[in-house]
C-alpha cells in the first residue's frame, strides 16, 4: 500500500496520536532540558564569577523591558493563534494564521529590540569584554536571542506550510512551535532577574 | 479522518541513488554504520598517536620517519620535542574519549539497533539523526587539521584545564590557532551528541511497537536510553564551557583567566576569571561523559552474555536500576576529578562520599554477572569472549578507583600513572571489548555474513593478554611515583622503572599490531564471509527477527507486537531453548511484570 501522510487539521485526542506526533512532543520537551541545562551552566559560571571582587553593577538600557513585553505579548499572540485553529466548525491551523503572523513579527521586534540595547551598551563603552558583568549581560542575551531566532525560524516554516497549497501541516509542527516559543519568554524571565538583580 | 489518526506515518521514503542510500543518509542503520566508520578512523588514530607515546618514553632520542614532514618544529628530523609529546596525548585523548568511546557503543550501535530493538521504523527524526552525524564528521575534520597547521596541536590535555588553554599562544606551541580548533571541534562534537541523544529519548519513549513496553526493552536498549539522558545534560554543559573558552581566547573576555597573569614574560590583559570555574565545568560534563563511554558497553555485554549463556540475568530489573543509579550518581561525584586542585578540604569530603556510592551499583552489575555465569553453559564464541573479558576488564579496572575515590589517596596518586591505568582499563579496554563484542556479535545482523570465527578468537587472547600487560604495570608505576604527561623521566629515582616502560612499550606494540587481525577480518568477512542466516545465535530480541541486513524499513510491512520479556532463554516446554521476543508462544514468569 502506498505511503500515507497523515494530516492533522486539529489535534486529535492524545491517546489516538501516532507515535510520530507523540515524539515530537517529548522531543521538544528534552530540547528544552538541554536548553535549561546550558544557561544553568551560564549561570553558574556567573555565580563562581561572582566570587571574585570588581563587580560593577550595569543598569540595563530600559527599552530591555518594551522587549520584555513585546516577548510576553507574543505569547499571548500565539496561544490566540491555536484558539482561532482549534475552535469553530471548521477547526484549521489557517485560522490561527493572523496571530501567528503577528507573534512573528513581535518575535523580530524583540531581536531587533535587543539589537538596540547592545548599542546602548556600546555607547556606554559597555562591550563584551569590558568588565565581568559586562560580559556576562552579552553572553546571556545574546545566547537568549539566537535560540528566540530558532523559534522565529520554526514559526517561518510553521507559515510557510500553512500557506502553501499543498494541504495542513502537521498539528505537532504548530504545538511544537508554540510550546519552544513560550519557553523562550520564560526563559527571558529568568534571565532578566538574573540581569536586574545579579549583574 | 478516524483512519488517519491511526495509519502508521512513514518515516521517510525508501532512499533512492548513491548519494541518499551512502553519503546523507536518513536511515539509522547507514548513519550507525558511518557514526562506527568514524570511530574505526578515530581509534587508528589514536592508537597509531599512542605508540609514538610509547616509542619517545623508551627511546626519547629516536627519529620517527614520517613525522617531522608533519610536524618540522614539533618533531624536528622526527624526534619528538616534551611540547609536541604533550600535543600527541592531548590528541589522543580527544579522538578516544569523544570520536570513539562515544561514537561507537553509543552513536554507532545504539543508532543501528535501538529502533530495531524496540520495533520501530527509524529514529524519531531521520533528518536530525543525519544532521547529528555529519556534525560530528565535520568537528573530527576540524580536530584533525589541528595536526597540520604550521603551529600544531594543542598540548594542555583533553582536559584543556585554563588558563594554559585560554590565553593563548604565549603559553606555548599549538597553545594558538591549536587550541581554537580543538574548542570549536569540541563545540560542534556537543551539537552533534545533543541531537543525537534527542533522538534516542524521544524515539524510545514514543516509538515503541505494540507491546513493547519501557520494562520489556532489551538491557541494551536500556543501556542507550540511559546514556542518551545522560548526554543530553552533559554535553549541554560542556557547550557552554567551551563557548566561554572560545570568548576568552578570541573575544578578549576573562571567564577563566586571573588577573596579573605573566605568562612568557608578558603580562596577560585579562582580569577576575578563575581556572577553578573551568574544571568545574568541564568535569560537571567529563565524569558522566566516562559513564556515557561505560554503561553502552554495560548493556551490550549483558545482551550478548544472555545470548551465550542460553539463560537471563539473575535480575535484569536490578542491572536496569543500577544502571540508572549509576546515572543518576554520575552528576554528584565531579569533584573527585579536583581533590588536589585547592578546594575547600571539606568539599572533598563531599565529593568521596557519593563517588564510594556509585562503586555499590557497579557491584551489583558485576555480582549479577558473575552469579548468572555461575553454572552457566556458556557457548564461547568471539563475542562472548570479548563480553568475558569485558567483565574481566571492569572489575581490574573498577577497583583502582575505590583507592582514587578517597582524597587522602588521591593527593598521593593524582597525576601519575595510577590514575592513567585506571582509566585506561575501564575506558580504553573494557569498553573497547564492549564495542568488539558487539562487533562480533551483530556483524552477521549488520552485513549478512559471519566474520572469521578462528580469527576473532587469535585477536582475543592477543589482546587479552596484551592489554594486561600494558595497563596492570600502570598501577605499580603510579605507586612508585612515576609522575604521567612527562615526555621522559630524567629523576634519578625513575630510572629503575625504564625496563617496565620498555616491556609496557614492547607490549603495545604486539597488542596494537594484533589489532590489524581485526580489522582485516572485519573487510574481509564484509565481501567474503560466509553467509549468515537470519539468526546465527538463536537470539531472542527483535532485530533477530529480520532478514540480515534488514530492509531499510526494518519489518518491511509487517508492524512488530511483542508479547514478553526478551530473554526467554532455556524455557520448558517451547520449540528450542528460546522464544523470540515477537513470538506469541506463552512464556512461564518473565521479569517484565
Amino acid at each position: 500500500m502506498a505511503s500515507t501522510v497523515v494530516q492533522h487539521a486539529a489535534p486529535p485526542p492524545l491517546a489516538e496520536r501516532h507515535g510520530r506526533e507523540r515524539a515530537t512532543r517529548s522531543g521538544i520537551w528534552v530540547a528544552i532540558f538541554a536548553i535549561t541545562m546550558s544557561f544553568a551552566a551560564f549561570t553558574s559560571a556567573l555565580m563562581v564569577r561572582q566570587g571574585s571582587g570588581d563587580w560593577k553593577h550595569i543598569v540595563p538600557p530600559p527599552v530591555i523591558y518594551l522587549n520584555t513585553v513585546a516577548l510576553l505579548i507574543s505569547s499571548i499572540t500565539l496561544e490566540r493563534a491555536r484558539n482561532r485553529a482549534t475552535s469553530g466548525s471548521r477547526p484549521q491551523l489557517r485560522n490561527g494564521l493572523p496571530w501567528i503572523v503577528v507573534t512573528f513579527v513581535l518575535g523580530l521586534f524583540f531581536v531587533l529590540g535587543q539589537y538596540l540595547v547592545w548599542r546602548q551598551l556600546a555607547a556606554q563603552g559597555l562591550y563584551l569584554a569590558t568588565t565581568s558583568n559586562s560580559s556576562f549581560f552579552y553572553v546571556f542575551t545574546v545566547m537568549h536571542a539566537l535560540h528566540l531566532l530558532g523559534g522565529i525560524v520554526a514559526l517561518t516554516y510553521l507559515i510557510a506550510q500553512i500557506t502553501s497549497r499543498q494541504g495542513q501541516p502537521r498539528w505537532s509542527l504548530f504545538d511544537g512551535a508554540a510550546t519552544y516559543w513560550h519557553f523562550m519568554g520564560v526563559l527571558w524571565l529568568y534571565l532578566l532577574f538574573v540581569i536586574s538583580t545579579r549583574l | 479522518m478516524e483512519d488517519a489518526a491511526v495509519q502508521p506515518v512513514q518515516v521517510h521514503a525508501p532512499p533512492e541513488g548513491f548519494i541518499r542510500k551512502f553519503v546523507f543518509s536518513l536511515d539509522h542503520k547507514m548513519i550507525g554504520k558511518q557514526y562506527y566508520g568514524l570511530a574505526l578512523m578515530a581509534v587508528f588514530m589514536g592508537m597509531v598517536l599512542s605508540w609514538f607515546m610509547r616509542f619517545h618514553l623508551v627511546w626519547p632520542d629516536a627519529k620517527i620517519p614520517g613525522l617531522g614532514a608533519i610536524a618540522p618544529t614539533g618533531a624536528p628530523g622526527g624526534v619528538i620535542t616534551p611540547e609536541y609529546y604533550l600535543s600527541l596525548l592531548t590528541m589522543h585523548g580527544t579522538l578516544m574519549v569523544f570520536f570513539v568511546l562515544t561514537n561507537a557503543p553509543f552513536a554507532g550501535f545504539g543508532n543501528y539497533f535501538l529502533p530495531i530493538q524496540i520495533g520501530a521504523e527509524d529514529m524519531a527524526f531521520p533528518r536530525f539523526n543525519m544532521m547529528s552525524f555529519w556534525t560530528t564528521l565535520v568537528a573530527f575534520i576540524v580536530l584533525v587539521s589541528a595536526f597540520f597547521i604550521p603551529d600544531g596541536p594543542p598540548i594542555s590535555g583533553w582536559t584543556a584545564y585554563a588558563p594554559l588553554s585560554a590565553v593563548g599562544k604565549d603559553a606555548g606551541p599549538g597553545l594558538g590557532w591549536g587550541q581554537n580548533l580543538w574548542a570549536m571541534s569540541i563545540a560542534l562534537f556537543c551539537v552533534g551528541q545533543l541531537l543525537g541523544s534527542l533522538n534516542f529519548i524521544a524515539t524510545t519513549l514514543d516509538l515503541r511497537a505494540k507491546g513493547m513496553t519501557l520494562m520489556r526493552m532489551p538491557i541494551c536498549t536500556w543501556a542507550w536510553f540511559i546514556t542518551s539522558c545522560i548526554g543530553l545534560l552533559a554535553f549541554a554543559v560542556l557547550l557552554p564551557a567551551c563557548l566561554l573558552l572560545l570568548l576568552d581566547r578570541m573575544a578578549g573576555t576573562s571567564f577563566f583567566i586571573p588577573s596579573g597573569l605573566v605568562v612568557s614574560d608578558r603580562l596577560q590583559n585579562h582580569a577576575g576569571g578563575s581556572p577553578l570555574l573551568w574544571q568545574h565545568l568541564f568535569w560537571f560534563f567529563g565524569h558522566p561523559e566516562v559513564y556515557i563511554a561505560i554503561l553502552p558497553a554495560v548493556g551490550i555485554v549483558s545482551h550478548v552474555l544472555i545470548t551465550s549463556m542460553r539463560k537471563p540475568l539473575l535480575s535484569a530489573k536490578v542491572m536496569i536500576y543500577s544502571m540508572m543509579s549509576i546515572g543518576f550518581l554520575s552528576w554528584m561525584v565531579w569533584g573527585h576529578h579536583m581533590f588536589v586542585s585547592g578546594m575547600n578540604p571539606f568539599s572533598s569530603l563531599l565529593f568521596s562520599f557519593p563517588t564510594l556510592t556509585i562503586t555499590i551499583p557497579a557491584t551489583i552489575i558485576t555480582l549479577i554477572w558473575l552469579g548468572s555465569l555461575f553454572g552457566a553453559n556458556i557457548q564461547i564464541n568471539s563475542a562472548s569472549l570479548f563480553a568475558l573479558g569485558f567483565v574481566s576488564m571492569f572489575v581490574s579496572g573498577g577497583v583502582s578507583g575505590f583507592f582514587l575515590a578517597q582524597p587522602s589517596i588521591d593527593i598521593y596518586l593524582h597525576a601519575t600513572y595510577f590514575v592513567v591505568g585506571h582509566f585506561h582499563m575501564v575506558m580504553g579496554v573494557a569498553a573497547i571489548f564492549g564495542i568488539l563484542s558487539g562487533t562480533y556479535f551483530w556483524f552477521p545482523k549488520m552485513s549478512g555474513r559471519m566474520m572469521n570465527e578462528t580469527l576473532g578468537q587469535i585477536h582475543f587472547w592477543i589482546t587479552f593478554v596484551g592489554t594486561y600487560c600494558i595497563f596492570m604495570p600502570f598501577h605499580y608505576l603510579g605507586l612508585v611515583g612515576n609522575v604521567r604527561r612527562y615526555s621522559s623521566f630524567v629523576d634519578d629515582f625513575m630510572a629503575p622503572l625504564m625496563p617496565v616502560h620498555k616491556f609496557i612499550s614492547i607490549a603495545a606494540f604486539i597488542t596494537g599490531a594484533a589489532q590489524l587481525i581485526f580489522l582485516y577480518n572485519l573487510i574481509h568477512s564484509r565481501f567474503r564471509g560466509k553467509i549468515a542466516p537470519e539468526n546465527p545465535w538463536n537470539a531472542t530480541s527483535l532485530e533477530w527477527s529480520i532478514p540480515s541486513p534488514p530492509p531499510w524499513n526494518n519489518f518491511g510491512d509487517k508492524h512488530p507486537v511483542v508479547f514478553h520479556d526478551p530473554y526467554q532463554y532455556g524455557v520448558k516446554g517451547s520449540k528450542g531453548d528460546f522464544v523470540m521476543q515477537d513470538s506469541p508462544e506463552q512464556v512461564v514468569g518473565g521479569w517484565d511484570k
